[in-house]
């Protein structure tokens, strides 16, 4: 070395940096040789090159930039000595990564050096193609590796092979001319080559179906007689680790092999006899002897099913669950979980032993018991599963909590077996740990506690209770504010006493009490102020008592600066103050919430579900908020699932019997038997009124009004179909025609089973229109005749039309007439459907369809349901 | 597949990061600070394994430096563990009972040996002494070339005398 050269030596600046006592004295060092590098880079300095590059390279470890010196590297690699080149791979690799443009400049140093004479500088080539080349580069330098797996020395044919594995995972389309070369390695004696040439073959079977299917039929034999040799081969020194030969190589065939076993017979069976004597034969004492066990199962596992086989592998597993090695207990819990698929049954045997490991102290081995003891849950073991989880909730850590939690509400909910264990169990967890439920689990206990009507009173006790120890418990609070706002009087009555509960005396003041703490906590959040708010108003109205307490309370947040809890404390006092007579029944209970809603809607997104529970509908009178649910239920299905023309599917069954109720008031309405005209015009008067729901109510009420005298509907009917937007031409024609036809007859009977035809469905594009017949002597079919016409100028093509009822129908579809649908009522499509009404006479027809067609090759869907069908179908 | 191998230091500082999936600087650097924090912190009887976006990294003490390989997630740990005492070992016998002192001022060694163990994220060679053959070989390459400058340079220097 030149003692009077610029710089320092490499030694003495890490001796520098190290001696450096804070971290601003290290940045004043790394800044100095920064800046000699740099000068020395300007001019172009070339003995010190590589010495400058490794101390960058030291610098860049630092975390400091560097950027600068990396054309540095290529300038290295360009010249032609070995260890200029070494150090400026080695550079290459360190500070450049693939997506730098810089690298492709590089390209071109690569190619000459894999060509070069000397072996060493093509083995550096090789190592920095295989680490960084991009898809680029190894498109360019393919046919000089592939050339490189048959080289003369072993060394490089290694390291091409890797370097292979490279160029096919970034480019697999160059998989094909590597088969063959990567087929013969796997006959290599040195295990160098054949553990790369195995790994090869590995991926290229990942890769390339084609290439699986030649090494599956050529190699399979061979494989299984390396791993033969290898197994029985007596001590080799250089291969050695804890008395095994070259574990590496074992792992990686038994790899191979079993890409080559999954989905084969064959290439299965073969193997069986080599896996059982690795598994019962290698020694479990050491690390490297479990990694070829662990292996070995799991290519038992996945390779096609030989009963003795799996028997074994679970047998193994079970041995390393019970191993007091941390490492091996999480490969085993890791490995369970795949068995899980196989064999259930096997695994369910070990669960006292996994439960065991969701309580270990270290975090790897919980999360991965935990989302074990998910799965092994069924419908028999939920209760002592669920204990034992809910029990170590307690102690669990707080980082733990969450994952925990999340699992125990959703094990809860799918297999609890009924309402009032699933309540119990939720409460638990919300007094343990309900900062750390999520919204979603929360409104569904709600919507469940809303349905289990014999459990209001319990719940509302024990909710109370839970509240006295739990009130920091932020989703316990809102479920306790909620259910006493609703069930305030069952609290304090004592009602619906069960046996298992223990009598507590609750006063009306102590039930505003829990309101009161709940508002004015300062932990709480918007929504449990305004859900407490809510309950106050609920509770004034039935506890007279408390009243003016109330009041005070809620006059108390008309300054609030938060604007919701501002506008409901001003709202709620005026209806408190001026509205005594309409206050009862605005704050009537809240009917049932629809538990097919909820799922429908957590099925799509959440957000709507917050309104429909938190938000009881104060402004509404109660006894719209029903039918306006399965509407928008009905619209939220028949977006996700196509409904099948059959008649199933639990959800869709649950809407359609939701949908019997929407048209209430049209009910009540037609309260009496139906002999009078003034009924078939009101049935007309709904079946002329398009199948929205808003429009059909307001008809409908309109009609109410004066549906007793006989003249008036006649005029509703004029004042409707000018009122009906617009549909009112196309709809009101067929009615006056109808209406001359039955007007006049008010006597149905007489006429025998002949029903007016009904618009189905209209929209802008489509019409739907259903005629009726029924056969002499069997009132429960009905056979309809749908048309469809065209309202728009289009063609339609790919007509499909579906429908689906609820249970108690039976649907029949004919084949349509066409699948194209001329335009602008140039024709029209027909099909025939049989129903079967089981409940005839006592329910109404109800109908949900769905009619998918291409317009100008575009999909389009439109969907409905049909509720105006004539009475007594 | 092996993404990445890092050697950090009790005191978190890096002492070896090889990559062999593309990460930017930005997020070497991010990785490196992530993991170190969740590895160092970790208890002395705990497993050696770390579940991390998606990645499982295998870490494994040795006197103060801590060797981590981040993994697939279904990759074989018990394996990559043997990996990284199979490295270990390999360094110990070159550097004759290697210590982090070893590792600091002959970082570059460190490298040429596990390029020589480690390519393209998978396994090369599994006998260390044909690894050590091989690194010996290349040394004398260096000696020669270094033998040949200066006996250039004394030749230059007597000629210009």
């Amino acid at each position: 070395m030149n003692p009077f050269s610029s710089g320092t030596r490499l030694r003495d600046m890490i001796r520098a940096i190290r001696a450096s006592k804070t971290a601003a004295e290290e940045r004043a060092v790394v800044r100095k040789e920064c800046a000699a590098i740099r000068a020395a880079i300007n001019e172009n300095d070339q003995d010190y090159r590589h010495r400058n590059l490794a101390k960058l390279m030291f610098i860049h470890m630092l975390g400091y930039p560097t950027h600068f010196g990396q054309m540095e590297c290529l300038k290295l690699i360009a010249s032609p000595g070995f260890p200029e080149k070494r150090i400026g791979y080695l550079g290459l690799m360190l500070l450049l990564d693939e997506r730098q443009e810089v690298l492709m400049l590089v390209t071109n140093s690569l190619k000459q050096d894999l060509n070069h004479t000397n072996q060493y500088i093509v083995g550096l080539a090789l190592c920095a193609l295989g680490n960084i080349c991009s898809a680029e580069m190894a498109r360019d330098l393919a046919p000089e590796v592939e050339r490189l797996l048959q080289f003369r020395d072993p060394n490089i044919r290694k390291k091409a092979a890797l370097c292979s594995i490279r160029i096919i995972k970034k480019v697999p389309d160059l998989a094909e001319n590597f088969i063959n070369s990567a087929t013969a390695l796997l006959r290599e004696k040195h295990h160098g080559v054949l553990i790369t040439g195995v790994q090869l073959c590995t991926d290229l079977c990942k890769i390339s179906p084609e290439a699986l299917e030649h090494v599956r039929k050529k190699c399979t034999d061979v494989l299984v007689r390396t791993l033969r040799d290898l197994a029985n081969s007596p001590y080799s020194p250089e291969y050695d680790i804890a008395g095994i030969t070259d574990p590496f190589l074992h792992i990686r065939l038994l790899k191979l092999l079993r890409v080559l076993g999954e989905g084969d017979a064959d290439a299965s069976d073969s193997m069986n006899d080599i896996l059982a004597q690795v598994a019962t034969k290698t020694e479990s004492n050491k690390v490297a002897g479990n990694a070829i066990l662990y292996e070995c199962v799991q290519t038992i596992m996945s390779i096609e099913d030989n009963g003795g086989l799996r028997v074994l592998a679970i047998n193994s597993l079970g041995r390393f669950l019970s191993n007091r090695d941390n490492n091996i207990r999480y490969v085993a819990l890791n490995m369970l979980m795949k068995a899980v698929t196989a064999d259930g049954q096997a695994v369910q045997r070990h669960r006292a032993t996994i439960l065991e490991c969701v309580k270990d102290s270290d975090a790897s081995i919980r999360k991965r018991a935990l989302e074990l003891v998910y799965v092994l849950v069924n419908e028999t073991n939920v209760k002592p599963l669920a204990k034992e989880l809910i029990d170590y909730l307690e102690v669990s850590e707080n980082d733990f909590r969450g994952d925990l939690t999340a699992k125990i509400c959703s094990i809860v909910s799918k297999f609890s077996p009924e309402k009032i264990w699933y309540i119990d169990q939720m409460l638990k967890v919300l007094s343990e740990a309900g900062n750390y439920v999520k919204d979603e689990v929360w409104h569904a206990l709600i919507v469940v506690i809303t349905n289990a009507t014999e459990l209001h009173g319990y719940t509302v006790r024990a909710l109370y209770r839970a509240f006295q120890t739990s009130a920091e418990q932020e989703s316990l609070v809102r479920v306790t504010v909620w259910c006493i706002g609703e069930y305030g009087d069952l609290l304090v009555n004592n009602v619906g006493m069960l046996d298992i509960e223990d009598p507590i005396t609750v006063t009306e003041s102590d039930a505003v009490d829990v309101l009161e703490i709940a508002i004015k906590r300062h932990e709480s959040d918007l929504t449990t102020k305004a859900m407490a708010l809510v309950a106050l108003l609920k509770l004034s109205s039935c506890f007279p008592s408390c009243s003016e307490r109330i009041k005070e309370i809620i006059v108390q947040f008309k300054g609030n600066l938060m604007l919701e809890l501002q506008q409901r404390a001003i709202e709620f006092n005026s209806i408190l103050a001026k509205h005594q007579n309409i206050r009862s029944t605005l704050v009537e209970r809240m009917p049932v919430l629809d538990e097919a809603t909820f799922i429908g809607r957590k099925a799509g997104s959440l957000p709507g579900a917050a309104s429909t529970t938190t938000m009881p509908s104060v402004g509404i009178p109660n006894g719209e908020a029903k039918p306006a649910a399965p509407l928008i239920d009905l619209l939220d299905l028949s977006s996700d699932d196509a409904p099948a023309p059959s008649s199933s599917g639990g959800d869709l069954l649950h809407d359609l019997l939701g949908v019997d109720l929407s048209p209430a008031p049209q009910q009540s309405g037609a309260g009496q038997p139906s002999k009078s005209g003034t009924d078939v015009l009101l049935d007309l008067l709904s079946v002329g009124s398009p199948a929205q729901s808003s429009s059909s109510t307001v008809d409908i009420l309109t009609s109410n009004t004066n549906g007793k005298s006989p003249v008036s509907p006649l005029d509703d009917i004029s004042s409707l179909s000018l009122s009906s937007r617009v549909n009112s031409n196309a709809g009101a024609a067929p009615m006056m025609d109808l209406l001359d036809g039955f007007g006049p007859s008010p006597s149905k009977e007489n006429n025998g089973p002949v029903y007016p035809s009904i618009t189905a469905y209209e929209s802008s594009s489509l019409r739907l229109t259903f005629s009726f017949s029924k056969q002499p002597g069997n009132p429960e079919t009905t056979n309809i005749q749908a048309t469809f016409t065209n309202l728009s100028s289009n063609v339609y093509t790919d007509f499909v039309f579906q429908a689906a009822v609820p249970k108690f129908l039976q649907l029949h579809l004919d084949p349509a007439s066409s699948n194209t649908l001329p335009a602008a009522g140039n024709g029209s499509v027909t099909q025939s459907l049989k129903v079967t009404n089981s409940q005839h006479g006592k329910k109404n027809l109800v109908m949900r369809i769905r009619i998918a067609y291409k317009l100008n090759g575009k999909d389009t869907l439109e969907e409905g349901q049909i509720n105006n069908f004539p009475r007594e179908l | 597949m092996i993404h990445f191998v890092l050697l950090i230091s009790r005191q978190g500082k890096v002492r070896l990061t090889k990559w062999y999936s593309p990460y930017s600087q930005k997020e070497r650097s991010k990785v490196i600070r992530e993991l170190s924090s969740e590895i160092l912190s970790r208890g002395p009887k705990l497993c050696n394994f770390v579940e991390w976006r998606g990645f499982k990294v295998v870490y494994k003490r040795y006197a103060s430096l801590y060797f981590c390989i981040c993994n697939d997630q279904d990759d074989n740990e018990l394996e990559t563990l043997s990996i990284i005492h199979h490295y270990v070992e390999t360094l110990d016998r070159y550097f004759g009972s290697v210590c982090e002192l070893d590792l600091i001022f002959n970082f570059h060694k460190a490298y040429f040996i596990l390029d020589e163990i480690l390519l393209a994220g998978e396994m090369q060679e599994t006998s260390k002494r044909t690894t050590l053959r091989l690194i010996a070989a290349q040394e004398e390459l260096l000696e020669a070339a270094k033998e040949e400058a200066s006996s250039l340079s004394s030749i230059i220097a007597q000629a210009t005398k």
